[in-house]
């Protein structure tokens, strides 16, 4: 079963980017090495403009699941992008044991 | 040789004489006895920002607050007249606490028809008036009316919803100002698509305060965040702010931010380019109206590199509103002389798109990353002063807003213990 739309097939072996909330984004975040997360940047930070051609032709209100999916998929991809293109480490530098969750996050 | 013009006297500060330019003594921030005079003095006197009106969109709907700082917990609810009012979250029979889930000490919201407390079905209509009491008849004399729940006073500004324990207060227009008119008619209820984080953060409110009421850190502290050019560009010409203004108890800093967008795509990393977003938001300004005459008090220098106006409403809350086009709320809210709860809210038009959607999730997660290097050096902060080694310290004309904070924090803590001697 597919996750993604069509076009974006080659991006299917990273579905498991694909998480509702910014918390589990965050976790799989820090969770990941930093060659897990270079090689989900390296395949779709490509195609994120791409994504946002295609998925402009739909309604954010009512996104069918493999567009909504995709959009999951690219928010992973901004979390993501901090560790690739700045920290060279998935947690913030001299962030120690401080957290900020996010309590209140708009519906997808 | 400033970038930016400074006042005739010669610095922002000595603009406001009273403040002094001595250094200042930070043991405000680590003393039990001055955190328990703050909540006396501060915490249950002045207009305290709770929410807004957005949460709670149609009758019934309500939010709890728990307010330790000021040893209570409130409701605030939406009533049938369309009203939004301030209970103590409390029963009167024998002094439950009324809403809540599961864990008492946590914040909850939702909607409801009437309050009905867990213990013995004591139920209270939306306007706080007690409406059923269980087994009435074996109660003694008691008249409904004189029970009802203890309200608190609350009053609405542009959306942003304020309580004040005091009963005696001024209203809330007065107390917010000249910023308070300054800003009215800025199009918040235009923007409903939220983002709120929140942490518990080791060290004194007004610590956190004093690090989001400066940028002077900024080119040092976030130095990384920046690709390398910029970063060495900006920590070797520093930060100069366009303009500081005060009205006590509040004030204001506005500042240019000249990356929305930026000057040359090279100055940004490779994600901000695609999606056209970063620290300063989104680059394309959403189309609502109200955003191109902007409100007198803000952009005061009416300066063309203006990018971000963050004001400060004493004691505990800050409103940043950003060239384009969105707004953030800080809110800090004390638990102890040592810790505080810290709230974030960004605020955006709705994305109608998903590329503007994934340019809001950029500001606000790149927002969390600067966020956790600031809440992770104040607790290296709060444990320094702890030792006392040093007291006092000396604070640059660009942290006048810090100044000004602990100066009129200790003005109403010495007004309150002096009324609190003479009684």
């Amino acid at each position: 079963m597919a996750l993604l739309p069509a076009e974006f097939a080659e991006l299917e072996p990273f579905g498991d980017w694909v998480l509702p909330t910014e918390r589990e984004r965050y976790a799989k975040r820090l969770a990941s090495s930093m060659a897990e997360l270079q090689a989900f940047y390296d395949a779709a930070f490509p195609l994120l403009g791409r994504a946002n051609a295609y998925l402009e032709g739909f309604g954010l209100d009512n996104l069918p699941d493999p567009e909504r999916n995709l959009l999951l998929l690219m928010m992973s991809l901004v979390l993501v992008s901090f560790p690739v293109e700045v920290w060279s480490q998935p947690r913030v530098p001299d962030s120690g044991a401080a957290y900020l969750d996010l309590v209140v996050e708009p519906k997808v | 040789m400033p970038h930016f013009a400074k006042p005739a006297e010669g610095s922002w500060t000595q603009h406001y004489p009273e403040l002094s330019t001595a250094p200042v003594d930070y043991t405000d921030s680590i003393d039990p006895a001055y955190y328990a005079a703050e909540k006396e003095a501060i915490f249950k006197r002045t207009w305290l920002h709770v929410g807004r009106a957005e949460q709670v969109p149609k009758t019934g709907s309500f939010f709890t607050k728990e307010l330790a700082v000021a040893d209570t917990s409130l409701i605030i609810v939406r009533g049938r007249d369309g009203e939004i009012r301030a209970f103590h979250n409390m029963c009167r029979h024998r002094g439950n606490k009324l809403v809540w889930n599961d864990f008492p000490g946590a914040e909850v919201k939702g909607t409801c028809r009437q309050f009905t407390c867990k213990y013995h079905a004591w139920r209270y209509s939306l306007a706080g008036e007690l409406t059923y009491v269980q087994q009435e008849e074996e109660f003694f004399g008691l008249d409904k009316a004189d029970y009802g729940l203890k309200s608190v006073r609350c009053e609405v500004w542009e959306g942003f919803i304020f309580v004040n324990l005091d009963p005696a207060a001024l209203p809330l227009a007065d107390y917010l100002g000249e910023f308070g008119k300054g800003i009215e008619g800025y199009p918040f209820g235009e923007m409903t698509e939220v983002f709120t984080y929140r942490a518990e953060i080791n060290a004194n409110w007004k610590l956190f305060i004093d690090a989001f009421a400066e940028f002077y850190h900024a080119p040092i502290l976030h130095m990384k965040q920046a690709v390398k050019d910029e970063a060495d560009k900006l920590a070797r010409v520093g930060y100069e702010a366009l303009h500081y203004e005060l009205h006590q108890p509040h004030g204001m800093v506005s500042s240019w931010g000249g990356m929305s967008p930026p000057k040359d795509l090279n100055m940004v990393k490779p994600i901000e380019r695609v999606l056209r977003s970063g620290l300063f938001g989104p680059w394309d300004k959403p189309d609502v109206a109200g955003l191109d005459e902007l409100p007198a008090a803000v952009n005061p220098a009416r300066h063309r590199s203006w990018g971000i106006d963050s004001f400060h409403f004493f004691p505990n809350f800050m409103l940043l509103l950003w060239a384009p086009g969105w707004y953030l709320t800080y809110d800090y809210w004390p638990t102890g002389v040592g810790r505080h709860i810290f709230e974030a809210s960004l605020y955006f038009v709705p994305a109608k798109t998903a590329a503007e959607r994934l340019a809001h999730e950029l500001a606000a997660v790149t927002f969390k990353e600067y966020g956790l290097q600031d809440a992770n050096t104040l607790e290296a902060t709060q444990r320094m002063l702890g030792s006392r080694v040093v007291s006092e310290f000396p604070l640059c004309d660009q942290e006048l807003l810090l100044r000004a904070l602990h100066k009129v924090t200790a003005d109403y803590v010495k007004e309150y213990r002096d009324g609190a001697a003479a009684r």
